[in-house]
């Protein structure tokens, strides 16, 4: 088994992974109620799965350039698919779209009208000046 | 590896399909930006499976730009994502 084809055979079953990655999370899309119970499928393959594709292309390329562009580009996508998963989960909790039933604890609504009690007794000791 | 690919891409085109069926039937907006990442990820690794197939890296930069293009789009929807009402 020479090192080429040791090479072949990880590269083969990463990309595999990848695939299987996104289905799960395709399937995981359908399958789940909520948008946030949603949100979590995606990050799956967006960022092990992509890692996984990345490992199988640079296993397979062996270049130094591409092995350094493919590091680029899984690093890229470790920085900016948190980044962007948490933007939509607060998009999605400020439109309303969360429903209380399922949560079993939600702090960011206590933390919501504390400001809001703050804000309005600002208000009254303006208004008093 | 002509078989791994083969295989790659029916998984991929069944991921794709049920993405599609979420951003069909997807209520709210935010539910199509998240499928929308997830097409967006199969897109990229349908790319890497090619490159490794058929061995050769002038793709890179387009996988590079739609990694990024990706994570982009969904951050402007979620930053315009309004009140909708639930109908």
């Amino acid at each position: 088994m020479s090192w080429s084809a040791v090479a072949d055979v990880v590269s083969a079953v990463c990309l595999l992974a990848g695939c299987l990655l996104t289905l799960v999370a395709a399937v995981g899309l359908l399958r789940l109620s909520d948008v946030l119970a949603r949100m979590h499928t995606t990050a799956k393959p967006q960022v092990l799965g992509l890692v996984l594709a990345l490992v199988g292309v640079g296993l397979q390329l062996r270049g130094a350039t591409d092995v350094a562009m493919l590091v680029a580009i899984a690093v890229f996508q470790l920085l900016t698919v948190p980044v962007a998963a948490h933007l939509v989960g607060r998009a999605a909790y400020r439109t309303g779209q969360v429903d209380e039933s399922v949560l079993d604890a939600d702090e960011l609504a206590e933390q919501l009208a504390r400001e809001e009690q703050r804000e309005e007794q600002q208000e009254e000791r303006n208004r008093a000046r | 590896m002509t078989v791994v690919a083969t295989a790659c891409a029916i998984t991929l085109t069944v991921a794709a399909v049920l993405a599609l069926l979420r951003i069909a039937r997807g209520p709210t907006m935010l539910d199509r930006v998240v499928a929308l990442d997830v097409l967006v990820a199969v897109v990229v690794i349908a790319l890497c499976v090619e490159a490794a197939a058929n061995r050769h890296a002038t793709t890179l930069p387009v996988i590079v730009v739609l990694a990024l293009l990706g994570f982009v789009g969904s951050v402007s929807v979620a930053r315009y994502a309004a009140k909708e009402e639930q109908e």
